[in-house]
């Protein structure tokens, strides 16, 4: 078993990187066809060769490491590439390769008439290239190799349009603002370095045993790990990049800005759970951040009119959830989420795209209505994923959110009331979405004709719906008859942490479980009743930007003037004092005690000239005076 | 053998460079340091895993005194030599057809060149102080002759203020010498002597010495020469400066401070190492608003050398493997950015980044040229600099935590200033000046595809330039 795996992981993330390679350098010479060939090929083989890892995984759960090269050495630092397949980085290989090869050959359908198809296409291999180091990695600095790797790919391919210069803002902005959460990242990885010796995690968490509970070395590490988590998976206060990575091609969204890269955050903590275990406090801080961006988020995207930035927002929300989860210490309901996210919001994405391309670039929900009739294919997947996210039952989203609803309850009461309030809005803000695109009847004007799009783009939505609406059965939790596959899957990862902290199952009967399941339900029926009310029987359409909302609507649109905050705090400061230390402290206080030294030298230069007079006479007097002090000193 | 041989031959090419017709004039330069590379390259390849001194010459030259011309390299010196002998053929062939070179200018580059080795490979204190002067005077010339508009002002402020730091260095240097049992300037006494000594007085010669290479590299605040000098240089003035003379300040700090003044560097190193980590901070700042693209390089470089130093002086392996590394990262990413910077003003004859823009539609190789340095200039993993600055900062970090936390902010305001400038020279629309851009020419891509090149492979196997180091620098600081 681990043979296989020994032989074959290495592949993984090679294949994307040929990819990425021929595509980078042949470009243009390639044709088009022949581009979504190489990029999406490398991708099924990447898949392909997850999957025959995945159920090669040894029966008890245990870790292989595999070493694929050294990488550098320096006095006692010691880095390797090497690479760790255990349960945990399988789960995320599949839904990386997998989910990834469907956008690739949806992207081979919407990116189609893109005269720079095939650099998109390089792009999209070097994220996965990346993507996959960050998990297979085996040790937190590799981690940081792939973190920051996706973060340059995302970077490209937010700005992809590049004459457009909002989206290179936006591309950069995302890029900077990761960077803030990486230099935490990198902190921490110093002072684990620091601590344990190595970055390795094996050497790290087997030391970490040694550690009591609430250690400040292990807590400040943790802390320091999460601040990283917060920049990637974009939580406050370092979310407000992802919204504006909406520039990016949709599939772009899709893959790297829901389904893939900004879970690298969950699975950072996640990874790290036995040193999170040893820390309450950082357990804590990473529950609340969660608990408070999912709500935070939530209320902004209840009032946006771009499709695709009010799922963006769902994103930041569904990413608080899995904070959510992991703060409490249910690890692999956080997992199960991260997975069952990818399913349905990839596939809500995907639709987006689906009618944006349909309308022709229109990407305004007050310009769109009725086209389910239009669109049949992508109504009827876009529906499963809105019901997936809503949670309602037998959807993938229940599942998952139950699970973490359930934990969060049996943790801290208030973390689970903000998790269910969160949920009603997401119903709401999801259904109000989607009655405003596919009911009624269409509000775009006689000129645009609204289309279906082609089969390669379809039937990826197809494929994406089936796993969304199927996808929570591996985590059917026991007290309904099921076995929770992926808890008891994912269990050896997690319990290698000194503390069991993963008793929520057993620390409320599921009498209160099945209550607290039905109160969800209910409370997202209601809400999705209440869009139902207001958008699709009284047909209310959000007002045009001209006309002035209330106040409470008009500063969750303006998104609570976050933005504006950051500009006038940061970055206008930074661009003053810059100003400031280049023509003040710069020129007029250290170049000129420069220039002045230099002045004095001149003027003591000019002093001492006064005495070569070429007056013999004063030479000789001077030698005079000089040779009687010396014998005057001697005889003393 | 081999070491004479590396400073004999551009030594030679120098003086036959002036009698070379002037249309061959560039293509003899290319030649000559090509063919001090390829040897250059095969002593690395074939470079021992020794802490010791190799291919040592020692000729007697002023023996009443105590002087010898005795040379030879460990590891750090072979990596500083072959940084050396790359970087000059390319910053010669940088040299477009239009701009028609003298052959003085050749030959000046070629002395330089020489006189870069010799200060790498000096194992005598006087002989180290006679090259490390003899590597200003081409480059003096090379500015003052083709710079800009301000050249002489500039060119004679940066003489005049680096001459003065290295006089430092010569009155520290005789001080130690008259301190070493036999009355010589071999360096191994020199340390001794200096170890010797007690506190205050390495504390005087730590001053000394850290003024010489201070101003050398520049550390803030002895850096106010830099960013006139670097922008008022011709390019390849610029190139040598920032490629190779500054590692002759942090190399200064490698082979003299570290192993010479222990106990000074424990008293003072902290007040160095906080000059460098301001300094970082203070020149990324600077640089966010800078609307010249060559300033806004040149202020990149004193942060980017502040790290440098500030790992250095941290003293433990790991800050100054980083450092070396770093070295040879910076000199690479530097040549390139100021290269990309000469393409810029040729064909859009301006310097100012608001008046760009668009390249990347009209010229994708440049762009994607443009992008991989800079990439290596903001330390992404798996490019160059990562290496380096990891390794770096992970030094300071041991050596005091708070330090590499400042420090580290360079990561961030890197970012911004770098990807402030791609984006408004080479994104968005293009206008007047940039619409005709024309893409690398085969002259520019010669120049440009080594330094791509070597970005990724220091990125991914920078163990075959940190196991060279590795014995010389743990040699080093064991104090042997």
């Amino acid at each position: 078993m681990k043979d296989i795996i020994q032989q074959t992981a290495g592949l993984i993330p090679l294949f994307p990187l040929i990819g990425f390679v021929i595509i980078a350098l042949l470009n243009k010479r390639l044709s088009k066809g022949l581009t979504g060939l190489i990029a999406c090929g490398a991708l099924l083989a990447s898949f392909v060769v997850a999957l025959i890892i995945f159920f090669n995984l040894p029966a008890d759960g245990s870790a292989t490491e595999v070493h694929i090269a050294d990488w550098i050495t320096a006095g006692t630092f010691k880095a390797s590439f090497n690479f760790l397949i255990d349960p945990l980085s399988s789960i995320f290989l599949l839904i990386i390769t997998g989910v990834g090869f469907l956008i690739h050959v949806y992207s081979v359908g919407y990116m189609h008439d893109d005269e720079n198809q095939n650099i998109f296409f390089a792009y999209l291999n070097l994220f996965i290239f990346f993507m996959l180091m960050l998990v297979m990695g085996s040790s937190y600095l590799l981690m940081f190799v792939g973190w920051e790797g996706v973060g340059l790919c995302s970077y490209l391919l937010i700005g992809f349009w590049f004459k457009n210069k909002s989206y290179n803002d936006a591309a950069k902005k995302a890029f900077i603002m990761n960077r803030i959460g990486d230099l935490g990242f990198l902190i921490g990885m110093l002072l684990i370095f620091k601590t344990f010796g190595s970055t390795d995690y094996k050497t790290v968490f087997s030391h970490a045993n040694g550690f009591f509970s609430g250690d400040a070395v292990i807590t400040t590490i943790t802390l320091l790990l999460f601040v990283g988590a917060m920049g990637k998976s974009a939580q406050i206060p370092l979310y407000t990049w992802l919204p504006d990575a909406m520039a990016g091609p949709t599939p772009v969204s899709a893959l790297i800005h829901a389904a893939t890269m900004v879970t690298a955050g969950i699975y950072m903590v996640a990874r790290s759970g036995v040193l999170y275990a040893l820390a309450p406090t950082s357990m804590f801080v990473v529950g609340l951040t969660g608990a408070i961006t999912l709500v935070f988020a939530a209320t902004i995207a209840l009032t946006q009119n771009d499709i695709k930035k009010v799922l963006a927002y769902s994103t930041v929300s569904q990413l608080g959830y899995m904070f959510l989860a992991l703060g409490v210490g249910a690890f692999s309901s956080s997992v199960f989420h991260v997975m069952t996210h990818a399913f349905f919001k990839a596939l809500l994405f995907l639709g987006a795209g689906s009618v944006i391309h349909g309308l022709g670039g229109e990407q305004d929900i007050r310009k769109m209505g009725g086209l389910k009739s239009k669109m049949p294919i992508t109504w009827i997947t876009f529906l499963i994923g809105t019901l997936a996210i809503a949670g309602i039952p037998p959807f993938s989203g229940f599942f998952s959110k139950d699970d973490i609803l359930a934990h969060a309850y049996a943790s801290n009461k208030l973390f689970w009331f903000l998790g269910l309030v969160g949920a009603m809005m997401t119903a709401f803000y999801m259904f109000r979405l989607y009655f405003l695109v596919f009911m009624g009847s269409f509000r775009g004007g006689d000129k645009v004709h609204a289309h279906e799009s082609p089969k390669i783009m379809t039937v990826p939505l197809m494929v994406l719906a089936v796993l969304s609406a199927i996808g929570g059965f591996v985590g059917i939790p026991t007290f309904l008859g099921g076995s929770n596959r992926i808890d008891e899957f994912l269990e050896p990862v997690f319990s290698a942490s000194p503390i069991k902290m993963f008793s929520a199952e057993t620390g409320s009967s599921s009498v209160s479980e099945i209550s607290l399941m039905i109160v969800a339900v209910i409370a997202a029926v209601l809400f999705i009743s209440w869009a139902y009310m207001k958008y699709s029987k009284n047909k209310e359409v959000p007002v045009p930007e001209s006309q002035k909302l209330p106040a409470v609507q008009n500063l969750l649109y303006h998104k609570y003037y976050v933005d504006e905050i950051y500009s006038a705090v940061i970055t206008k400061p930074l661009d003053r004092i810059s100003g400031f230390l280049e023509s003040i402290v710069e020129s007029r206080f250290i170049d000129s005690i420069v220039n002045k030294t230099g002045t004095f030298v001149n003027w003591a230069g000019g002093l001492l000239r006064q005495l070569q007079t070429g007056n013999v006479d004063f030479y000789i007097f001077v030698m005079v005076v000089g040779v009687v002090l010396m014998i005057f000193f001697k005889m003393m | 053998m081999q070491t004479a041989i590396l400073i004999l031959i551009p030594l030679i090419a120098a003086i036959a460079q002036l009698f070379v017709p002037r249309k061959y004039g560039k293509r003899f330069a290319i030649t000559a340091s090509l063919i001090t590379f390829v040897l250059c390259l095969v002593t690395f390849l074939q470079f021992p895993t020794s802490g010791d001194y190799q291919y040592v010459t020692n000729i007697p030259w002023i023996a009443s005194l105590g002087i010898n011309f005795k040379i030879g390299m460990d590891g750090i010196s072979m990596l500083m030599v072959l940084l050396t002998t790359f970087l000059v053929p390319l910053i010669i062939l940088s040299v477009v057809q239009s701009e028609t070179r003298t052959p003085v200018f050749y030959s000046l580059i070629l002395f330089m060149e020489m006189a870069l080795i010799g200060v790498f490979v000096s194992l005598d204190g006087f002989l180290f102080y006679i090259f490390w002067e003899l590597a200003l005077i081409p480059i003096y010339f090379i500015c003052l002759l083709w710079g800009g508009e301000h050249r002489v002002r500039v060119t004679l402020k940066f003489f005049i203020y680096t001459l003065a730091g290295s006089l430092f260095m010569l009155v520290a240097l005789v001080y130690l010498y008259l301190h070493t049992a036999s009355h010589t300037f071999e360096i191994g006494e020199l340390y001794r002597a200096g170890r010797s000594l007690d506190a205050p007085t390495q504390g005087i010669l730590f001053l000394f010495f850290f003024l010489a290479f201070g101003i050398k590299m520049p550390v803030f605040p002895l850096h106010t020469w830099q960013p006139d000098t670097y922008t008022e240089a011709p390019t390849q003035g610029t190139m040598l400066l920032s490629g190779i003379m500054l590692k002759m300040g942090i190399y200064g700090v490698i082979r003299w401070i570290l192993p010479t003044l222990p106990l000074a560097l424990s008293q003072y190193g902290d007040y160095a190492m906080w000059l460098a980590i301001i300094g970082v901070i203070y020149a990324s700042i600077i640089a966010i608003t800078r609307s010249d693209i060559k300033r806004l390089i040149a202020y990149s470089s004193i942060a980017h050398v502040g790290l440098i130093a500030a790992g250095v002086f941290a003293g433990n392996a790991i800050g100054v493997q980083g450092g070396i590394i770093q070295m040879l990262s910076h000199g690479i990413n530097v040549v390139g950015l100021f290269f990309i910077v000469d393409i810029l003003q040729r064909r859009t004859n301006t310097r100012k980044i608001g008046s760009m823009g668009g390249i990347r539609q009209q010229a994708p190789f440049f762009a994607t040229a443009f992008l991989i340095l800079t990439l290596g200039a903001v330390a992404l993993p798996l490019t160059d600099g990562f290496v380096g600055e990891f390794l770096l900062i992970n030094g300071i970090y041991i050596y005091k935590p708070v330090m590499a936390v400042v420090g580290g902010f360079t990561i961030i305001l890197g970012a911004v200033y770098m990807f402030r400038t791609y984006q408004r020279t080479t994104l968005g629309e293009t206008s007047v000046e940039t619409e005709k851009f024309l893409d690398l020419t085969p002259n520019e891509k010669a120049v440009l595809i080594p330094l791509l090149i070597m970005v990724i492979v220091i990125g991914i196997w920078p163990n075959i330039f940190l196991k060279v180091s590795e014995p010389a620098v743990t040699k080093l600081l064991s104090g042997n």
